[in-house]
C-alpha cells in the first residue's frame, strides 16, 4: 500500500518534510513509553519480590545504612526510635514511601518530605522488615479499585473526618502536631496507614475497617478529588477559619469602600 | 424676666471664685457655615449631562438584572440529584438580584453626590411641648377620666382588669414546654443514656459488635449501643447524640487509675469513653495513639486518656465520664452497667 502510494510526487515530499520525523519521534516515544509503562507496572505489583531471598539481603544492607541509628541493628528499636519487628511491609512503603523515613530530625512528628529511595529501594526495605516478623503487607493494586462512594463517606465521616476533615483537607491536632491532608495522596498509601496507624494515628486494622469498607474509603477520597465542590470556591475546604478571614478582608473591605465613598464629598 | 436677671447678676458675682472650673475664658463664636464651594457638575453642562447619564444607565442596569435574575430561575432550575444544578442556580439567581439592588444603590448616591443641590441650610429646632393652657387641660383630661370612670375608687375593678393582663400572656410561656419532651423527665433523660448493664458494644454505623480481640493496641472504634441501628431514626439521633462512645486500646502499663474500682471498668488496656464533651456537648474523637491525648475540635479541650481522660488543657471542667466494660461469654465487649455519671456539658439540675 505505501509502495503504491510513494509513486505520487506529493507523498514522497511529504516523508522527506519535518512532520515525518516529528512523527517518528512521537511513535519512538509511544513505544518506549508504553514499554516503560509496562515494566514499571509490573514492578509496581511485583509483591511475590518481597519474599525473594535477594530482596531481602538488598534491604538489609539498606536498613543497615540508613534506619540502624535509630531504628537499632536488629531493627529491635534504640531510644530514638521504635522497634520494627512486626509491624510489617505496608508501615515501611506508607513511611518510607512517602518520604516520612528516613526522618530528618526529631519534632512533634515526622513531615512528609520528597521520597528519599527508589521504588526498587523501598521495596527491598520493605521485604527486610516483613521478613523480620508477620505484619501487614502492601495492598494489592485490586484492594485499592472499585470501591462504594456512598459507604465510603459515611465510614469517612464517622472515623476519619474528625481529623482530616470532612473534605479531607487536614486539621491540627496537639502541641504541634497535625492530620495531613489526603488530596495527592496514592491509594496506596491512604490504605497502608489505615492498616498501620503511622505516628498519632489510630489504627484501623481489617476488623474495625474491612478491606471493602478501606476500599470504600479510597473511593471516596477519589470521589472528593475528582469533583469540584458544589459551593464554588473552596477557600482549601478550612470551614470558619478561611472563609471567616475572606469575608473579614473582602466582605468588611467592600463596605469599608462604599463607606467612603458615600461620605466623601464630589469635587 | 425678673427671675432671669437675678441669675445672670448671681453669675457675675460668682466669677471670681469658680476655683477650679475649666471653663474657657473667652467663648467660642459660631463660625457658621464654610462657603459654597462649587461642584464640576454646577460649573460644567457636559460633565453634569455624563453625571444624569450614569444615574439612568445605572437604574436602567438595574431593571435588566432583575430581569436577568428572572431568567436566570428559569434557565437553571435545581434539578433532582444534581447539586451543580443549585450552584448555577444560586449563582446566577444571586447575582441578578445582587446587581438589581447595588444599581439602584449606587445610582442613587451618585445622583445626591453629583447632581442634587448641595447647599447646606440650618433648620432651627422649635419648642415640641404644648402651650401651657393645653397641658392643664391634658391633665384635668385625666382626672376627670379617673372620676368618671372610678378607677382609682373601685380598686376591685383595677385590680381584676391589671390581672387579667399580667394573666392573659402566660399561656404563650407555658407553650413552650412542648419543645421538650412531653412524656419524660428532661431532668432524668439528660442523666440517663442508651447502655445499660449487659449491652454490647457495637460499630457506628454497621451495628456490628466488637470483641475484644478485634481492638488492637492502638486502634480506635467508634462505637454505639447494641440496637441503637433499629430505633427509628429520630429517636435514634437522640440516643446516639448522648451514648457515642470512642473505645480505644493501651498497653496497660500506660494507664493510671485513681482506683481498684475504676481500673475494674476497663478490659485489658482497653477502655470506653463518652464522645460528648464536658464543655458544650462536642463530639471529641480526635485521638492520638502514641500521646494518648483526645482532643476536642470546637473549643481545644484536651483529655488524656491514660490518666482517666483528666482534663490537660481548655475550658472543659470535668474528665469524659467513662463507660464500664467487659467481656461475656462469647468474646464480645458489653457494658457492665450505663455512664455513672450524666455525660456531657453542665445543666441546672446537675450535682457538680
Amino acid at each position: 500500500m505505501f509502495n503504491k502510494k510513494n509513486s505520487s510526487p506529493a507523498q514522497r515530499r511529504g516523508r522527506r518534510s519535518a512532520l515525518a520525523s516529528a512523527a517518528l519521534i512521537a511513535l519512538g516515544l509511544l513505544i518506549t513509553g508504553g514499554a516503560y509503562a509496562t515494566v514499571s507496572a509490573t514492578t509496581a505489583n511485583a509483591n511475590a519480590d518481597l519474599s525473594s531471598p535477594a530482596v531481602i539481603t538488598e534491604g538489609q544492607k539498606l536498613f543497615a545504612a540508613n534506619c540502624a541509628t535509630c531504628h537499632g541493628q536488629q531493627a529491635q528499636g534504640t531510644e530514638n526510635g521504635p522497634s520494627l519487628i512486626g509491624v510489617g511491609s505496608a508501615a515501611v512503603d506508607f513511611q518510607v514511601g512517602t518520604g516520612r523515613m528516613p526522618m530528618q530530625m526529631q519534632g512533634p512528628q515526622a513531615l512528609a518530605k520528597p521520597v528519599q529511595f527508589t521504588d526498587a529501594q523501598v521495596q527491598a526495605l520493605a521485604a527486610y522488615v516483613a521478613s523480620l516478623a508477620p505484619g501487614p503487607s502492601i495492598p494489592s493494586a485490586t484492594q485499592l479499585k472499585d470501591g462504594n462512594v456512598a459507604n465510603g463517606g459515611e465510614l469517612f465521616r464517622i472515623n476519619c473526618a474528625m481529623c482530616h476533615n470532612v473534605a479531607g483537607a487536614g486539621g491540627a491536632l496537639t502541641e504541634g502536631k497535625f492530620a495531613p491532608e489526603l488530596k495527592g495522596v496514592t491509594a496506596a498509601h491512604v490504605y497502608e496507614a489505615m492498616l498501620t496507624g503511622p505516628q498519632n494515628m489510630p489504627v484501623f486494622n481489617d476488623l474495625n475497617l474491612t478491606p471493602s469498607d478501606k476500599k470504600d474509603i479510597i473511593a471516596y477520597l477519589n470521589y472528593l478529588e475528582q469533583n469540584p465542590s458544589a459551593g464554588g470556591l473552596e477557600l482549601s475546604s478550612l470551614g470558619p477559619v478561611s472563609e471567616g478571614l475572606f469575608l473579614w478582608i473582602f466582605g468588611l473591605g467592600a463596605i469599608v469602600a462604599l463607606t467612603v465613598w458615600i461620605t466623601a464629598k464630589s469635587n | 424676666m425678673a427671675k432671669n436677671d437675678k441669675d445672670k447678676s448671681q453669675l457675675v458675682a460668682a466669677e471670681p471664685s469658680t476655683g477650679t472650673g475649666v471653663v474657657a475664658p473667652t467663648e467660642f463664636s459660631d463660625p457658621g457655615l464654610p462657603p459654597h464651594r462649587p461642584r464640576v457638575t454646577d460649573l460644567d453642562p457636559k460633565v453634569a449631562k455624563r453625571a444624569e447619564r450614569i444615574v439612568y444607565s445605572l437604574f436602567y442596569f438595574s431593571i435588566a438584572a432583575s430581569v436577568f435574575a428572572v431568567f436566570a430561575y428559569m434557565y437553571f432550575p435545581i434539578e433532582e440529584n444534581d447539586v451543580h444544578s443549585v450552584r448555577m442556580n444560586t449563582l446566577f439567581i444571586g447575582l441578578g438580584i445582587a446587581f438589581s439592588l447595588l444599581a439602584i444603590g449606587i445610582a442613587a448616591v451618585h445622583w445626591g453626590k453629583q447632581l442634587m443641590s448641595d447647599k447646606e441650610g440650618i433648620d432651627h429646632r422649635h419648642p415640641v411641648h404644648g402651650t401651657d393652657e393645653t397641658r392643664a387641660r391634658a391633665v384635668e383630661i385625666f382626672q376627670e377620666a379617673n372620676e368618671e370612670s372610678g378607677f382609682s375608687r373601685r380598686t376591685l375593678i383595677r385590680n381584676g382588669l391589671i390581672g387579667a393582663l399580667i394573666a392573659f400572656p402566660l399561656p404563650a410561656i407555658a407553650l413552650f414546654r412542648g419543645l421538650a419532651p412531653m412524656d419524660q423527665d428532661p431532668n432524668n433523660e439528660l442523666k440517663h443514656t442508651m447502655w445499660k448493664k449487659g449491652s454490647r458494644l457495637t460499630r457506628d454505623p454497621s451495628g456490628l459488635p466488637i470483641k475484644a480481640s478485634d481492638v488492637t493496641i492502638g486502634s480506635a472504634f467508634q462505637v454505639i449501643p447494641e440496637g441503637l441501628v433499629d430505633l427509628p431514626e429520630h429517636e435514634m439521633l437522640d440516643a446516639k447524640a448522648k451514648a457515642a462512645v470512642l473505645l480505644v486500646r493501651l498497653n496497660p502499663e500506660d494507664l493510671n487509675w485513681t482506683s481498684k474500682q475504676r481500673e475494674s471498668w476497663a478490659y485489658e488496656g482497653i477502655v470506653a469513653y463518652s464522645k460528648i464533651c464536658t464543655h458544650v456537648g462536642c463530639p471529641v474523637a480526635l485521638y492520638e495513639q502514641q500521646t494518648h491525648h483526645l482532643l476536642c475540635p470546637c473549643h481545644q479541650s484536651q483529655f488524656d486518656v491514660s490518666n482517666e481522660c483528666a482534663v490537660i488543657f481548655g475550658p472543659a471542667a470535668r474528665p469524659l465520664p467513662q463507660l464500664p466494660i467487659a467481656v461475656d461469654k462469647e468474646g464480645y465487649l458489653i457494658a457492665t452497667s450505663d455512664f455513672t455519671e450524666p455525660v456531657g456539658p453542665s445543666f441546672w439540675e446537675r450535682a457538680n
